[in-house]
C-alpha cells in the first residue's frame, strides 16, 4: 500500500483532497450528532435568554477576559458538588453564545455564583478584590462603577443573537433598554413588564447602590443570576455515572 | 548531472522578512508572558483598564501561537518549499501580501485585545473583522504554496510540504468554522458567535486543540523534516515511516478535541472518543519523533559540536515528553486531577517552550546566515548559551507548574476528619505563590535566552567579525 503512495506524492491536488477527507471524519462524528441528538441537552425548566442587563454584564465578562481565570462548569465529582453546588448541565448555558465555561480556576469556578454573596460583596469585590479577600490576586475593576452601561443600543445585541438561535420575542427586543433600566432601578413602573417578559424570578434592584445604571449594575445582575435559572429540584438526572449528590 | 547545473531565483526576500518578523514577535510575546506570569504573583501589577491579566493573557498567547509561530511557520515554509520543489516561490506580490497582510492582522487583533475587543474564545479571541482579514491572507497563503509546489521542478513533493500543505488547509477549515458569527453592526466590533452552549464547547476545543496539532505540531514537524535533515547532513530516517507519520497523525489528532471537556456537560460518548483518540495519538507522535531523532544515525558527533543542531534535537526530547503527557493527562481519572490547574499550563509550555521555540530557533539560526550569506553565524558559543539558559529556564516553568497543579488538584479535593472540605480557595491561591516566583524566573531566563539570540542574528546579518576567542568552536563546527 505505501508503494502507491508515490500516486499522491507526484499530485499536489490530489494531496490536498485526501488531506482535507483525512481531517474531515474526526470532526464530522464528534460534532454533527450533537446538534441532532436529544439527549445532548438535558430538559429542564427555568433556562431563560439573558435580560438585556444581564447579557449587558455578559459582555463585559468577556470584553475583561474573566474566562481565562474562571470556569462556569462544575464537573460531577464529590468535593466540586460541595464547594459549588449542583454539577452544570447543558441546558443551563445553551443560550451562551459563545459558552463561557472556560478551561482554568486560577479564581474559583463562577457556574452557579449567583445569589452567593450580597450585591454589596460584589461592589466592594469588584472595586478592590482585596478589600473582601486579602489574598485575592484578582484585578480591581473600579472604573466600571463609574461608567454607564453598554444598553443603548443592547436590542441589536438581542436580534443577532435571535439570528444565532437564542429565543429573543419582538417585544422584547422592542422593550430592551427600559428593561435594562427598570431591572437596574427596579422604579417600579416597568416591573410588571419585566416581570412578563422574563419570569417572577428576575432581579430587579439597584445592584450598585448608586442610581445611574453602570457596568457594574450590569455585570453584578449578571453574576447574581449565573446558576440560578434551572429548576434543579425537578432534574431527574440518570444517575448512572454521576457521583455527586 | 542536469538538476545541478544552475540554481533556481529563489525569492528569499521575503523569507528574511518573516525571520525578522519571527525573531521581533518571538521577544515581544516571551515578554509579555513573563509579565502576566508577575501578575499572578504580583496582583498589584495590573495596571488601569487595559493592562489587567484578563486582557494580557490572549496578547501573550496570540503573541507566542500566531505571531511568533505563524511567522517562523511562513519563513520555513516559504524557505523550504522553494529547495524542495528547485523553483521560486510563486507570485512575489501575493507572497508579500501574505506578509504584510499577516502582521496587521496580528497588530488588528493585539489592539482589540488590550482595547477588550474579543470574541471571548481561547485562541480565536480577534472579532469578525480581523477573522475575515486573515481568511483573506490565509487564502493567498494556500495558493502561493499549492502554485509553488505546482511549479516544482522535482517529481516527487517533499514530505516537510505535506505537513505545511496540511497544516495550512487543516487551519483553514477550524478557522472558518469555529469563527462563524453574526455583527451586531457592520461598523461595530462586536458579533455573537454561530454556535453556543455545548456545541459551541465541541467546536471550540475541535478548533482548540487542532491549533496545538495542526499549528503548533504539523507545522512544525513540517521544519523538522526539512531542517533536522539539512543540519545533521544526512536523509530522513525513515520514509515508509514518513507516510505513516503523515496520514496517522493528521488523522488522529482531529479527534482529540474533547478532553478538554471531560466530566463536563458534553455527553459522555464524545468524551470517550476524544479521550480514545488522545491515547492512540502518543503512536504518531513518537513515531513522528524517532523518525526525526534517528535521522542524526551516524551523524550523532555532530550533536557534540553543533550547538544549533542540538537545539532541534532537545525540541524534539521534549516534544517526546509532552506527547506522552499529553495522552496520560487525557485519561478521565487523571484529569479530574489536573483539569482547570496549573498542570494544564505547565504541559502546554514544555509543548511550547521546549518543541515549538527550540525547533523555531535551530530554523532560525539555520536560516539567518544562509540568507544574509555569511559562511556561519556570529558566535555558536552564543548558540550554546541561548540553549542552556532557555533549557534552564524551562525547566523552572514546567516543574513549578506541575507542583503548583498537582497541588492545587489534590488542595481542592481534600478532606478533613471531620468530613469537610480541608481548604478555602483562597488557601490554594495563597500556597501557590511560591511556585509563581519560580516559574516567573523560569520565565525572565527564557527572555534572556531570547534576547541573546538577537544580539546574535543583528551581528550575523551586520556580518561583524567573530571574537577571536570563539574561532576555536567556531571552527569544530565547521568540520
Amino acid at each position: 500500500m505505501l508503494n502507491k503512495h508515490s500516486v499522491l506524492e507526484k499530485n499536489s491536488i490530489l494531496m490536498l483532497i485526501f488531506t482535507v477527507i483525512t481531517i474531515s471524519i474526526g470532526g464530522i462524528i464528534e460534532i454533527v450528532p450533537l446538534f441532532r441528538m436529544e439527549t445532548t441537552i438535558e430538559p429542564v425548566k427555568g433556562v431563560r435568554p439573558y435580560t438585556p442587563l444581564e447579557l449587558a454584564g455578559y459582555n463585559i465578562y468577556l470584553r475583561e477576559g474573566c474566562y481565562n481565570c474562571h470556569s462556569q462548569q462544575i464537573r460531577p465529582l464529590r468535593d466540586e458538588v460541595e464547594r459549588y453546588g449542583h454539577y452544570s448541565l447543558a441546558a443551563e448555558s445553551m443560550y451562551d453564545h459563545p459558552f463561557q465555561w472556560g478551561s482554568k480556576r486560577t479564581g474559583p469556578d463562577l457556574a452557579r455564583v449567583g445569589g452567593k454573596y450580597s450585591d454589596l460583596w460584589h461592589v466592594q469585590h469588584m472595586v478592590r478584590p482585596q478589600d473582601v479577600v486579602p489574598e485575592s490576586i484578582m484585578p480591581g475593576y473600579a472604573h466600571m462603577a463609574n461608567r454607564g452601561a453598554d444598553i443603548q443600543n443592547i436590542g441589536k445585541d438581542m436580534e443577532a443573537l435571535r439570528m444565532v438561535g437564542v429565543p429573543y420575542t419582538d417585544e422584547q427586543i422592542a422593550n430592551a433598554y427600559r428593561d435594562a433600566i427598570t431591572q437596574a432601578t427596579n422604579d417600579g413602573e416597568g416591573l410588571d413588564g419585566l416581570i412578563e417578559r422574563y419570569g417572577d424570578k428576575v432581579n430587579a434592584r439597584d445592584f450598585d447602590g448608586n442610581s445611574n445604571t453602570t457596568e457594574l449594575d450590569a455585570l453584578i445582575a449578571y453574576l447574581q443570576v449565573l446558576g440560578t435559572m434551572a429548576e434543579l429540584k425537578d432534574y431527574q438526572h440518570d444517575g448512572e455515572k454521576r457521583s455527586g449528590q | 548531472m542536469n538538476m545541478l547545473a544552475e540554481k533556481p531565483n529563489y525569492n528569499d526576500d521575503i523569507v528574511k522578512l518573516f525571520t525578522i518578523a519571527s525573531v521581533f514577535w518571538g521577544v515581544v510575546g516571551f515578554a509579555v508572558g513573563v509579565f502576566i506570569a508577575l501578575q499572578m504573583a504580583y496582583p498589584a501589577l495590573n495596571f488601569g483598564e487595559y493592562l489587567t491579566f484578563g486582557r494580557l493573557r490572549p496578547l501573550h498567547t496570540s503573541a507566542v501561537i500566531f505571531a511568533f509561530g505563524g511567522n517562523v511557520l511562513f519563513a520555513t515554509s516559504y524557505y523550504s518549499v522553494q529547495r524542495t520543489c528547485r523553483t521560486r516561490l510563486w507570485g512575489d506580490g501575493w507572497s508579500k501580501f501574505t506578509f504584510w497582510g499577516y502582521q496587521l492582522f496580528i497588530v488588528i487583533a493585539a489592539l482589540g485585545y488590550v482595547t477588550g475587543v474579543t470574541q471571548g474564545k481561547e485562541y480565536a479571541e480577534p472579532e469578525w473583522y480581523a477573522d475575515l482579514w486573515l481568511t483573506l491572507v490565509w487564502v493567498a497563503y494556500l495558493i502561493v504554496f499549492l502554485m509553488t509546489l505546482k511549479n516544482r521542478k522535482e517529481p516527487h513533493i517533499y514530505v516537510a510540504n505535506w505537513f505545511f500543505l496540511g497544516f495550512i488547509v487543516t487551519v483553514a477549515v477550524l478557522h472558518l468554522v469555529n469563527n462563524i458569527s453574526i455583527p451586531t453592526s457592520l461598523l461595530g466590533a462586536k458579533s455573537y458567535p454561530m454556535w453556543g452552549g455545548v456545541q459551541a464547547a465541541m467546536i471550540q476545543w475541535w478548533y482548540g486543540h487542532n491549533a496545538v496539532g495542526f499549528f503548533l505540531t504539523a507545522g512544525f514537524l513540517g521544519i523538522m523534516y526539512y531542517f533536522v535533515p539539512k543540519r545533521a547532513g544526512r536523509p530522513v530516517y525513515s520514509y515508509r515511516l514518513s507516510i505513516l507519520h503523515f496520514w496517522s497523525l493528521i488523522f488522529m489528532y482531529i479527534w482529540a478535541g474533547p478532553h478538554h471537556l471531560h466530566y463536563t456537560a458534553l455527553p459522555d460518548w464524545a468524551q470517550t472518543l476524544g479521550m480514545t483518540f488522545s491515547i492512540m495519538l502518543w503512536m504518531p507522535s513518537w513515531g513522528g519523533m524517532i523518525n526525526g531523532m534517528m535521522t542524526l544515525s551516524g551523524a550523532w558527533h555532530k550533536l557534540r559540536e553543533d550547538p544549533v543542531l542540538k537545539f532541534m534535537i532537545i525540541s524534539l526530547a521534549f516534544y517526546g515528553m509532552s506527547t506522552f503527557e499529553g495522552p496520560l493527562m487525557s485519561i478521565k481519572e487523571v484529569n479530574a486531577l489536573s483539569h482547570y490547574t496549573d498542570w494544564t499550563i505547565g504541559h502546554v509550555h514544555s509543548g511550547a517552550l521546549g518543541w515549538v521555540a527550540f525547533i523555531s530557533f535551530g530554523a532560525i539560526y539555520f536560516l539567518v546566515p544562509k540568507l544574509w550569506g555569511r559562511k556561519e553565524l556570529y558566535s555558536l558559543k552564543l548558540v550554546n548559551t541561548h540553549l542552556w539558559i532557555s533549557t534552564i529556564g524551562i525547566v523552572l516553568y514546567i516543574a513549578s507548574m506541575w507542583v503548583s497543579g498537582i497541588m492545587e488538584g489534590l488542595m481542592w479535593r481534600s478532606y478533613d476528619s471531620m468530613g469537610f472540605l480541608e481548604y478555602s480557595f483562597v488557601e490554594t491561591v495563597m500556597a501557590k505563590h511560591p511556585l509563581y516566583l519560580i516559574r516567573a524566573l523560569g520565565g525572565v531566563l527564557f527572555l534572556a535566552g531570547a534576547f541573546i539570540m538577537v544580539y546574535n542574528v543583528i551581528k550575523t546579518i551586520r556580518g561583524d567579525a567573530v571574537p577571536a576567542s570563539s574561532l576555536k568552536s567556531e571552527e569544530a563546527a565547521h568540520a
